[in-house]
């Protein structure tokens, strides 16, 4: 057993930059509510200044400290304007929104950062003093891990003093209790909430200015850190800052001794340590259950047909579809087919997430299901196209009741974080398993038969399956199952006391959301003939919430309306600029600001306007 | 018999007695009153009959039929009705809506994917809504509804479910006094008509003495008297407890 001690002081160091991340994005939640994405994309620019800073100072490791300090100074800058620019106008919009438009910021500092600094990694190249290591018990101990061992609880001792022993870390104490409460009292929320922002951003800055001794800055590290990050502050409990680093010593030795166990399952053991924390402890190891905002919630819009006149129009819209295939040349068939793929992967986030109150941050997981179940019954037992599209929405279903029995008890956004894990768990299986999926390679040659191999035809199948879906789902939502789904999310208490079964309920929204999504998986994978793990990326998740919340979670139609904006958007921008991500970033982050109910619930808005006591 | 008996009902927070030892029973048609000052212990007991919460120690009957310790959902599904002091209603759905929902929960016609919703037990839903007076809103987005009208769409609700006992856990808060008599005339009025048992609690002493046929005193978790309104009235423990020390008005 000598491996103990290296192992050990490894997950050490790697508690310790997971702590220096996750300590700001929990005090910028835990005072703002704002679960943000961009943090990730923080610590990604720590990484980047700091390179360009350390490059051009001496050596020394006294000019190393002052170019961290430097770097530090700059990320909370940054983190200022972020938060002056774009989120002091969210503050107000539903958490998710919100959310979106922190992943607006992800997509434009994307570019930024690839702009400035190039697609190429950055190395620093480590000064001798860096490179020396110690022996402790017999093993070497790099002085990068050293130092990261050190930063972490001088840290988290540093902002302990600053929460209990100064004026401005109380109110930010009070503020994560109770912020209307603290706004009551007369305090400034502007300056304390940019303040905040101020040290959380300085604090990822740090992280990624550190992350350089052992690592290159990479365009990679926004979205690997801000999931490692979410992981941890949602163990810790949301806002809890020693809960933040309990979990990240958990989670950071649990890596370390991960990889020497079972070194293909690092990823899985980690989500799974998070979903056994969630079922036990729903608000995490140190969290307390979020206080209800006092502000009245504004209550959701009563659903009500679509007024004839929309009907009229998506009756227009279906027969220009059906009749497309002969006006448009073979590209847009294509764009055409992906179209249908988006309405049902959108359409099905949408019946959990709208009337089921369940946002899911990995739908891309039922999505990939599907795909794979469709693509491994081909190469197990040669299963032909209709087979495939079959079984993938049952295999889909299967694996979404398993996985909604963890689910169904929890509720905002500890629920969002765990599916969010499990998509990382089924990314990291596909990704890793290569003798079963062919891992990062794919998996290839997933034909179609004889009658379908035209793209014509092949789109006709498309739109059929993606109208039944669409009415199909449409047609539960309406019916007692959907009411009760929706009174389940309006009023858990007043549903159970009508004798709903609210777990049973919600279970069923999960499993039928993810049989819809996984038929969307096979149905791409069969368009493309290709299946890759990419399908389950949290980007791939991400564009689902983007269908639904551009689109609108009031309406029916919504997500319907969502996915057409969004794949046509996507694909003109993606045609025209090589800085797509940046202008849809912008372009997300506007809608936000400008529409926060979404395209067709401000069209509704407008529309009903003067018609509806 | 009783639609109701409450036996020894017991309930600890951490080493304090929150409720000790109570017992009572609820007839049909029966007006039942729980009152005492802030901290007595109303809304703990009120929570162990509705299963929002388990009694440390003692039974719930209801019809003979033990629910002691059971959930929410299964002492409804028992024919159980229930109003909040704090109106928790379906927000998304018309008021016609939100009655429907409950009989359709009562009949077990949840799980159906197919058949709308539109349209079913609406004059059922209607009927009720006539009986509270909300017959012209139902239509309206629940969201748009006066705060005594959500109280009354409140009272429909409970009755979907055809309850043999109706809790109403302060059913008057945070209406108008002239609102909150008519809102338990109409209780005592539906309570008779359909030999409902209903138990209430209420701040409110004007109602308590005007529509309950029976009052239960409960102070420091025990209960100190049980008896009609002009027992209660005269009950030197009672008026120790309201006026004696001086600190509470007794009705405001």
């Amino acid at each position: 057993m000598d491996s103990i001690i290296p192992q050990l002081l490894t997950g050490l160091a790697g508690a310790s930059s997971l702590f220096l991340v996750a300590s700001g994005l929990t005090i910028i939640f835990g005072v703002t509510r704002i679960v943000n994405f961009s943090h990730g994309s923080l610590m990604m620019l720590g990484a980047y200044i700091g390179w360009s800073i350390l490059t051009r100072l001496p050596r020394e490791p006294e000019w190393f400290v002052l170019g961290i300090i430097a770097t530090v100074l700059a990320t909370a800058v940054i983190g200022v304007l972020l938060e002056v620019v774009v989120l002091r106008r969210v503050y107000r919009a539903p958490e998710l929104f919100q959310l979106l438009a922190t992943f607006g910021v992800v997509l434009i500092l994307q570019d930024v950062t690839l702009w400035i600094w190039g697609p190429v990694e950055l190395p620093l190249s480590r000064p001798r003093w860096l490179r020396t290591a110690f022996d402790v018990a017999g093993s070497r101990l790099p002085m990068a891990d050293l130092i990261l061992i050190i930063v972490g609880p001088v840290v988290l001792g540093l902002l302990w003093l600053v929460m209990n022993r100064t004026r401005w870390g109380t109110l930010v104490r009070a503020a994560t209790l109770d912020r209307e409460m603290v706004a009551a009292l007369g305090v400034d929320q502007r300056l304390l909430f940019t303040s905040v922002f101020a040290l959380g951003a300085g604090l990822a800055g740090f992280g990624g200015a550190l992350s350089l001794m052992s690592a290159s800055a990479n365009l990679h590290i926004d979205l690997a850190v801000i999931t490692d990050a979410f992981v941890v502050v949602v163990v810790g409990g949301l806002g809890s800052l020693t809960g933040a680093f309990a979990a990240s010593l958990l989670i950071g030795i649990l890596q370390a001794f991960g990889i020497v166990l079972i070194p293909k399952s690092t990823l899985v053991l980690v989500f799974l340590v998070m979903a056994v924390v969630l079922v036990f402890r729903p608000n995490g190891l140190m969290g307390r259950p979020q206080a209800d905002a006092r502000e009245a919630l504004v209550a959701a819009p009563v659903v009500r047909p679509a007024p004839r006149e929309l009907r009229l129009l998506s009756l227009a819209t279906l027969l220009l579809a059906i009749v497309a295939p002969f006006f448009v040349g073979d590209y847009y068939l294509t764009v055409l087919t992906d179209a249908c793929v988006a309405v049902i992967f959108a359409t099905s986030l949408h019946f959990m997430m709208g009337p089921g109150g369940m946002a899911s941050f990995g739908h891309a997981a039922w999505f990939g299901i599907g795909a794979y179940a469709a693509g491994l019954l081909m190469q197990w037992i040669g299963a032909p196209m209709p087979i495939g599209l079959l079984a993938a929405p049952i295999a889909a279903g299967i694996v979404a009741a398993l996985f909604g029995w963890f689910v169904v008890r929890l509720s905002g956004v500890y629920l969002s974080m765990l599916t969010l894990a499990f998509a990382q768990i089924v990314w990291a299986i596909c990704f890793q398993w290569v003798e079963l999926t062919g891992g990062d390679n794919g998996m290839l040659g997933l034909v179609r038969p004889e009658w379908a191999r035209d793209e014509r035809v092949f789109y006709w199948v498309a739109l059929a399956l993606t109208v039944a879906v669409a009415l199909l789902l449409r047609r539960a939502l309406y019916a007692p199952y959907g009411y009760a789904l929706r009174a389940v999310r309006d009023s858990a208490t007043r549903a159970r006391a009508i004798g709903l079964n609210v777990g049973w309920l919600r279970m069923a929204a999960i499993v039928i959301a993810g049989a819809a999504c996984g038929l969307s998986g096979a149905l791409f994978s069969y368009g493309k003939g290709s299946i890759f793990p990419t399908y389950i990326t949290i980007s791939h998740s991400v564009e689902a919430l983007l269908m639904v919340l551009l689109g609108g979670l009031q309406t029916i139609a919504g997500p319907i309306i969502g996915a057409l904006v969004y794949t046509g958007l996507a694909d003109i921008l993606m045609r025209s600029t090589d800085l797509w991500r940046l202008v849809l970033g912008a372009v997300i982050v506007l809608l936000v600001v400008a529409f926060p109910e979404g395209i067709a619930g401000a069209a509704r808005r407008l529309w009903l306007r003067g018609r509806e006591a | 018999m009783s639609v109701l008996v409450v036996q020894g009902l017991s309930k600890s927070f951490g080493g304090v007695q929150a409720v000790g030892d109570v017992s009572f029973a609820v007839a049909p048609g029966e007006m039942l009153a729980l009152i005492g000052p802030n901290g007595a212990g109303k809304s703990t007991c009120f929570n162990m009959v509705g299963g929002q919460m388990p009694p440390d120690a003692g039974s719930v009957v209801l019809d003979g039929k033990p629910i002691t310790g059971l959930g929410p959902r299964a002492i409804s599904r028992h024919g159980v009705g229930r109003t909040f002091q704090i109106t928790a209603t379906f927000g998304s759905m018309t008021v016609r809506e939100n009655v429907q929902m409950a009989l359709l929960s009562h009949r077990g016609k949840i799980w159906q994917f197919w058949r709308p919703v539109a349209g079913r037990y609406a004059d059922e839903a209607d009927a009720l809504l006539a009986q509270v007076g909300l017959e012209a809103q139902a239509d309206r987005a629940t969201g748009v509804l006066a705060y005594g009208d959500l109280k009354r769409l409140e009272l429909a609700i409970a009755l979907g479910n055809a309850p043999r006992l109706l809790l109403m856990d302060e059913p008057t808060a945070g209406m108008a006094p002239a609102e909150r008599v008519g809102l338990m005339q109409l209780t005592r009025k539906l309570a008779t008509e359909r030999g409902v048992a209903v138990l209430f609690t209420e701040h409110d002493m004007d109602v308590v003495f005007d529509v309950s046929d029976r009052i239960l005193v409960l102070n420091r978790g025990t209960l100190i008297a049980e008896g009609d309104g002009a027992s209660i009235r005269t009950n030197p423990a009672v008026r120790e407890i309201y006026l004696g020390t001086g600190a509470t008005s007794g009705g405001h």
